[in-house]
């Protein structure tokens, strides 16, 4: 088991630093305009000269990659060009926001997707033709838009559901839970969609197994069948389902924090995006693919956990 | 399945049909934008700012009081251009890779796949807001960038696929008849994977269509040109003056990617031939069984018929069986596969496989009792106490997910109500009475640790744990080494005569029923053709069919033994 962690965890890194290499290259090649953006049409040349070097923007693209990894590594992820705050500050104060939203809509999606599709697999029937066609509308309907219909529904049209403003748990729980039920319900409507009907896929697939009709022959009971063996088989590709939702979802909390006007990660990477404030934009992607990494880690452990079989592959 | 055949077959399903209509009604829409819509997609009427539907504008004015209508046209031929360039760079690099990954594989594989890998697991939507502006502001090169990240999806479709058929024996004979490389990949390989890739392009424009409109809401895109993920941002900025202005965009955007995946399905349930899953027909009721009671057997089949559904009928594949099975005797069932005989087994088990219906007057009495009327709930009591079964294929038929100890333990606890530490001790005892070397370690290790011999002698020693009077031993040895068939044969003989068990054992091999059946029924396309005890069957078939079978097993046992010295 640590082997098949510690094999992990080392692709794992070399995924990060790939990925990180490639955007920064990518990101810090097209910063010619900077300067000029920051001082205004009127700075000088010998001023934007200075302003380049202050950023460090004048040495080779590689020169500067390397002392960008340097500081990331102790921690320090560069300063933003815009408004001077400390990047890993920024993330840091965001990041807890966003994540509250995914994470919530993460456990629901897996909550409600594995009962609905067990359900599905088992009954059959007209639930089961729901499912079918519910995945078809949470792929075609887009989170944002979800989001902007529940607005009018419920904010605009009923007044029961604030619109936006996000209130931090430690001020009080209540409203913080009041602001994100219509955010945490966009995100989960459509990943519950497409989930469900994947576990309704695996559930189906191990009930179909051999050794499913072996057990039921010991005379053990339906019951134990199906939450004790046919669950815990249909585990994997569920969770692996989830880890992909995850990753999904927290693309799909970048523009539902637009609508919501929560103060999250995503309003943090618009704003950069639409001023061009690439240290920003680095630190945020290097972030989420550390985070994205380590959920899939965490996945693959528990995966291995679930079904021993994994861990030898 | 040729292109022309699946096409008519996609037309029979009225979703399809629709989805299509839609679709290309849309893209028309789009492209003659210029001679359909009423109005220029930028002229301002101070009057229509926010104005609802119908007055003068057919679905209102927007923000800046230009007509909704005229601009989801317009919008349609930018956003659907958006997709299209993504769909376009996804298909180049995902197939050119997948073809080149499976084709020629090693260390090539090896690169493009970790590749594959390491674009999907990027958040695209951060990714993209990232490289937006190093991109170069345009919404058409963000979407070639997205092209590049969904590329894995086709690498690894047809990737996969080119495994498959590369192997294939027309590819073989392609190469070996001097064909260049190139010429398979395109005339053979091509051909195959075409379907599936479709199915996937449909998928990947309607996320691309998405993922547009995701980042043009956001604000990024050229405010200048009518886009729908645009008119959605407008919409929201209004949304306390006109929401209804929502709805336009939205529901373009969800008609069009509802449209593309419903043709996507439609394609792909033709290919797998996945009919939608319809309901079972009712079947057709029992008719009052009229077995012969008089001298009752442990077991007795009588007018065994079996069933599945086929459209709104079920379909006999086993036709009128009768057959007894005596205490404590050994009966073979023998026949090819398909003859019916693994269903006349699962019948007796009540463990028949989905759809699968006992038809017409069948009967099952075992030990006095009519099996085939009782409900699920009480023969489950009689499986694994009455009735025991080993199946053919070891390996498939122990949970992976438990170690072997538990799969002992649970079922002897559900069925003797034995407790914890009683059922753990009753379970090592029945390892080593089916000859396991090391029961502790066995029973401490998951399934696919041990060899398929150990998993067989475990299964065995699980369907006798019970005590059962009748096991059902469905081809036990058929999925083991040579030399391991013969020790299996010889322990199910041995618990056979210990427990004074009945057995009922399916097999195709004569050699099997010769070793250990006391009697044996020859089946042919679901009906016994002949029941006899062994030796007379052997010495005087009386049947045709049996004759040949007997035959063929003759004729190529001798090349047979020797082999297995040479392997020796």
């Amino acid at each position: 088991m640590f082997r098949f962690i510690g094999r992990r965890l080392i692709a794992c890194a070399v995924l990060v630093v790939v990925i990180a290499g490639i955007t920064f290259l990518l990101a810090f090649s097209g910063t010619s305009n900077v300067a000029r953006n920051l001082l205004g049409e009127s700075a000088t040349p010998d001023q934007l000269a200075a302003k380049n070097a202050e950023l460090g923007l004048d040495k080779p693209l590689l020169a500067q990659l390397g002392t960008w990894a340097q500081n990331a590594l102790h921690g320090d992820l560069g300063i933003s060009w815009f408004t001077n705050e400390p990047v890993s500050q920024a993330i840091a104060n965001r990041l807890p926001v966003t994540l509250s939203m995914v994470v919530l809509a993460v456990a629901l999606t897996a909550l409600i997707s594995v009962g609905l599709g067990v359900a599905a697999a088992v009954r059959g029937g007209w639930l089961d033709r729901v499912i079918q066609v519910l995945s078809v509308a949470g792929f075609a309907l887009p989170n944002f838009w979800v989001a902007l219909v529940l607005v009018v529904f419920f904010s605009v049209t009923l007044g029961v559901l604030p619109a936006t403003g996000y209130v931090r748990l430690s001020e009080s729980p209540g409203s913080w839970a009041a602001a994100l039920v219509l955010p945490v319900a966009s995100l989960v409507i459509g990943s519950t969609a497409s989930a469900a009907q994947q576990v309704r896929g695996a559930v189906i697939d191990v009930l179909r197994q051999d050794f499913v009709r072996t057990l039921r022959a010991r005379g053990i009971s339906p019951r134990s069948v199906l939450f004790r063996h046919a669950l815990r088989n249909a585990a994997i590709p569920a969770l692996t389902v989830l880890s992909l939702q995850f990753i999904a979802l927290l693309g799909g909390a970048v523009v539902i924090e637009k609508v919501f006007a929560i103060p999250g990660l995503g309003t943090l990477t618009i704003n950069a995006a639409l001023q061009g404030d690439v240290p920003v934009l680095m630190g945020v992607v290097v972030t989420l693919v550390v985070l994205v990494v380590i959920v899939n880690l965490v996945i693959d452990v528990v995966s291995g956990w679930v079904n021993p079989k994994v861990r030898v592959q | 399945m040729t292109a022309s055949n699946t096409v008519r077959k996609v037309f029979r399903n009225p979703l399809a049909v629709a989805a299509l209509v839609i679709l290309v009604v849309i893209v028309l829409a789009s492209v003659f934008a210029p001679l359909v819509a009423p109005h220029s997609p930028t002229a301002l009427r101070l009057d229509k700012i926010n104005a609802g539907p119908g007055s003068g504008y057919l679905l209102g004015g927007d923000g800046a009081g230009r007509d909704i209508f005229s601009r989801l046209l317009y919008a349609g031929r930018n956003t659907l251009t958006g997709a299209v360039i993504a769909l376009s760079v996804a298909l180049l690099l995902g197939v050119v890779s997948g073809l080149l990954s499976g084709y020629y594989g090693g260390l090539l594989d090896g690169v493009l796949g970790w590749g594959a890998n390491l674009l999907m697991a990027l958040p695209t939507m951060i990714v993209l807001l990232a490289l937006f502006q190093a991109l170069g502001s345009s919404i058409y090169l963000a979407m070639v960038a997205f092209g590049v990240m969904l590329s894995p999806g086709f690498h690894r479709l047809v990737r996969s696929q080119v495994m498959a058929v590369k192997h294939e024996l027309y590819v073989d004979a392609a190469r070996v008849s001097g064909l260049s490389d190139p010429r398979i990949i395109g005339r053979h390989v091509l051909l195959v994977v075409r379907a599936p890739i479709v199915i996937q392009a449909a998928v990947v424009a309607g996320i691309a269509i998405v993922v547009q409109s995701g980042l043009e809401f956001l604000g990024l895109g050229d405010p200048a040109t009518p886009t729908w993920g645009g008119m959605l941002q407008d919409a929201f900025t209004n949304i306390y003056t006109s929401p209804v202005a929502i709805w336009w965009p939205g529901l373009t955007i969800a008609l069009t990617v509802a449209a593309l995946v419903l043709l996507g399905n439609a394609i792909r349930d033709v290919i797998q031939r996945t009919e939608r899953p319809r309901k079972p027909p009712k079947p057709p009721a029992l008719v009052p069984a009229t077995p012969d009671t008089s001298d009752l057997p442990l077991l007795r089949i009588t007018n065994l018929s079996v069933g599945y559904p086929i459209g709104n009928d079920y379909r006999e594949v086993v036709h009128g069986v009768d057959l007894d099975v005596r205490q404590g005797e050994v009966m073979g069932l023998v026949g090819e596969s398909g003859s019916g005989k693994t269903q006349t087994a699962f019948s007796v088990l009540g463990l028949l496989p989905p759809g699968g219906t006992l038809l017409g007057s069948s009967s099952i009495v075992f030990d006095g009792r009519e099996l085939s009327r009782l409900p699920d709930s009480e023969r489950r009591v009689l499986r694994g106490r009455r009735i025991g079964y080993v199946p053919q294929e070891p390996m498939s038929n122990l949970d992976p997910c438990f170690r072997v100890g538990e799969q002992l333990v649970e079922p002897l606890r559900a069925v003797s109500g034995l407790s914890k530490q009683a059922a753990v001790v009753e379970a090592l005892h029945l390892l080593e009475r089916v000859g396991i070397p090391d029961p502790r370690r066995t029973f401490a290790a998951y399934p696919h640790e041990i060899s398929g011999g150990m998993a067989q002698r475990v299964l065995i020693a699980g369907a006798v744990s019970g005590k059962p009077d009748l096991l059902i031993a469905d081809e036990p040895t058929t999925a083991l080494d040579v030399t391991v068939q013969a020790d299996v044969l010889e322990l199910l003989r041995g618990l056979q005569t210990e427990f004074g068990m009945a057995m009922l054992l399916v097999t195709h091999n004569f050699g099997v029923v010769a070793d250990i059946c006391d009697r044996v029924a020859v089946m042919q396309d679901g009906r016994i053709v002949e029941v006899d005890d062994v030796r007379p069957l052997f010495a005087r078939p009386q049947h045709p069919y049996t004759q040949t079978l007997l035959g063929s097993t003759l004729e190529d046992s001798t090349p047979r033994t020797r082999l297995e010295v040479n392997h020796a």
